[in-house]
């Protein structure tokens, strides 16, 4: 009744093709802008921006990364985590032999470290696929992190081996990174790097670029003969992939975690992008952010829920509950629906569409 | 020149000059690549009979291990606690057939890929909420499994060969015979190998898919357990070893991941290679490879034989 694009009318083709072509989708893209950019910030206390919204937003970033390769092009990764790592050791780096340079742009450019790494370990690819490319990408992430402790030179020497942030300034003296950052400006800026990030990404995968990493999903050897260069159109998405991963990774250590070792990007990192992936939808943007924020937010709540309800529970024992709630979801998901929450969600605006008529 | 002699020349005349040492890094690579054939043919015969890629093999060998010991500290005497983790390990294949494989019949297979690392997690938690997370010795000597060592001197060296990694290899190779015989030789087997060729024809014949997966996970789950009482003897029984459990996807790559004599064969070259590389090549980029190795090695493998060294040819039509 009230979500229906009756009356709209599109005159041209731009029109036409537009991301939301739909009234109600806009007003409803507008009124989540404002909330994010306006009432949460003023809204939200410290807590519920560095815990929750940031690391959603970094998470949700890593996530199209990786969806953009499992989704779109149809490659199974399992090295997520470490891409990640190479983005955060790379800003780290970058950052302390040029402290003068503003940190978003080192934040971005880490991406093409990434990137780079990225297609090396996707070279494989263009021989096999499946659970043996897994295995491959498994090879990246058991070495990268591997090297992340090997090589003291990536951590500058310091004897925790840990990469600190030191404080970064930015647009007029605003702190940016670092211990003296204000969590607000730190979610800002992660909010818009990510919003930017996610409109790239689907404009790629609207365009040629994207077309053809679907027909290597949907068929290799077909999308082949009719055309597109699979040495092209993998290597790409593991690039752009990784490029995305990269960022997500400077982006947690620099606006959100303030000091990483290489346990922050261990292999079950991976499989957490790969679970949010996977609930919010392959091959869907929106999925990447419902996707996060479940499997990041849901815990969060599952902890915070023994305390609300005045019930004793130990830590370790809702640390566990967590794991089978979280192992169990997955399956009941996989179950009634393997396209995702993003599916439900597409279910759920034909509904919209018909109801209250749904035979009309 | 320096570092082409450190890389070509001086590890052999290491091996050369320590022969001894030598033959006792070649011992303990052997018992790694068995123990690695041991997961791997988990792997290989849930992926044989149901095309699932079981990602939660690692943790099935945990939660077996850790199901006997927990029972054991529980009071039970330790062959009846043997004989309830076969029962447990039952219970765990039929749950999973009835509520995971059941509902999941011609899904693709990654969606069944994803449900067995769900179960993966559910596992995790699950064990961790019943049997807590601390590592525990496994019960070796209450099982029977011998304890002490022999010493030989060969060249002039010795070579300490321990009892229980004996023990170890006698017991995969029984596991991987009776496997072999089971496979060929019953009906069951035969079974088993109609639905890995055609779901559907086997179906068609009779045969009901339901009772074969259970059938095909209690197995894996008997391998699992004997894995874990191998492993766990050798050092605690943790969570830890899921990481180790992830190594015998290098195994599977290099075997084939539908040749239960190439996870064996694949389980052995990663033993060897590993150990070997660790200690006389280990040090020139730092120690640690280990972690790696097996899977830059599988890497390497795969770009010149793709379905590995006895994997069925990959034939792909449109």
């Amino acid at each position: 009744m009230f979500y229906r694009e009756v009356g709209q009318f599109k005159t041209n083709y731009t029109a036409d093709s537009q991301v939301f072509p739909i009234l109600q989708d806009k007003l409803g893209i507008i009124a989540m802008l404002v909330i994010a950019y306006l009432i949460i910030p003023l809204a939200g206390n410290d807590f519920f921006i560095t815990t929750v919204m940031i690391p959603f937003l970094v998470f949700t970033l890593a996530t199209i990364g990786l969806n953009i390769l499992v989704g779109y092009t149809g490659q199974l990764s399992l090295g997520t985590g470490a891409f990640m790592g190479v983005g955060a050791y790379s800003c780290y780096k970058l950052t302390t032999i040029f402290p003068d340079v503003n940190i978003i742009i080192m934040v971005l450019l880490s991406g093409f470290f990434a990137a780079a790494i990225g297609i090396l370990f996707g070279l494989p690819s263009l021989r096999i696929k499946g659970f043996y490319l897994a295995v491959t990408t498994l090879a990246a992430q058991f070495f990268l992190e591997w090297a992340f402790i090997r090589i003291p030179w990536l951590y500058n020497y310091n004897a925790s081996g840990a990469i600190e942030v030191p404080q970064r300034d930015g647009f007029g003296g605003v702190v940016l990174a670092g211990a003296a950052a204000e969590p607000v400006t730190r979610y800002l800026v992660v909010l818009s790097i990510v919003l930017a990030m996610t409109w790239v990404a689907s404009n790629i995968i609207r365009g040629r670029i994207g077309r053809s990493w679907m027909m290597i999903r949907d068929m290799d050897i077909a999308a082949e003969l009719m055309g597109v260069r699979p040495l092209y159109a993998k290597l790409s998405a593991f690039a752009v992939s990784s490029f995305y991963c990269g960022v997500a990774g400077a982006m947690g250590v620099f606006f959100w975690l303030g000091a990483a070792e290489v346990e922050s990007f261990d292999i079950n990192h991976s499989f957490l992008f790969l679970f949010m992936a996977i609930i919010g939808g392959l091959g869907s943007l929106i999925g990447c952010y419902m996707g996060a924020a479940f499997i990041w937010i849901l815990p969060i709540i599952i902890r915070a829920l023994p305390g609300a309800l005045g019930l004793d529970i130990n830590a370790a024992t809702v640390e566990h509950i967590n794991f089978m709630m979280i192992g169990g979801m997955i399956i009941f998901f996989l179950i009634v629906e393997p396209h995702g929450l993003a599916r439900l969600w597409q279910i759920a605006k034909e509904k919209l569409r018909t109801w209250p008529f749904p035979y009309s | 020149m320096d570092i082409l002699y450190n890389i070509l020349i001086d590890p052999f005349v290491q091996m050369g000059s320590a022969p001894d040492f030598f033959l006792q890094v070649l011992w303990s690579g052997f018992v790694a690549g068995t123990l690695y054939s041991l997961i791997a043919l988990g792997f290989v015969l849930i992926f044989k009979a149901s095309g699932v890629f079981n990602f939660a093999q690692g943790i099935m060998v945990v939660f077996a291990a850790l199901t006997l010991v927990g029972l054991y500290q529980a009071g039970v005497p330790a062959w009846i606690a043997l004989f309830l983790t076969i029962g447990a390990m039952f219970a765990l294949a039929w749950l999973v057939e009835r509520i995971v494989l059941r509902n999941l019949v011609n899904q693709e297979e990654i969606i069944l890929f994803m449900a067995t690392i769900g179960l993966n997690y559910f596992l995790i938690g699950f064990g961790e909420y019943v049997f807590g997370g601390e590592p525990k010795p496994m019960i070796a000597k209450e099982l029977g499994l011998p304890t002490g060592s022999t010493t030989f001197e060969p060249f002039g060296g010795i070579v300490i060969i321990e009892h229980l990694d004996v023990a170890a290899v006698i017991m995969a190779i029984v596991l991987v015979s009776a496997l072999a015989i089971f496979f060929n030789k019953t009906r069951i087997g035969r079974a088993l190998r109609a639905v890995a060729d055609d779901h559907q024809a086997a179906l068609s014949v009779g045969i009901s898919l339901n009772q074969i997966w259970v059938i095909v996970w209690f197995a894996a789950g008997i391998v699992a357990l004997a894995t874990g009482i191998m492993w766990g003897a050798k050092s605690d029984v943790s969570f830890a070893l899921q990481i180790v459990a992830l190594k015998a996807l290098p195994v599977l790559i290099i075997g084939g991941f539908t040749s239960i004599p190439g996870a064996i064969i694949g389980g052995l070259v990663i033993g060897f290679g590993e150990k070997l590389f660790e200690i006389y090549w280990g040090a020139l980029l730092g120690s640690g490879v280990e972690g790696w190795f097996a899977y830059v090695i599988a890497l390497i493998f795969l770009l010149f034989r793709p379905q590995g060294l006895f994997g069925e040819k990959i034939i792909e039509r449109i």
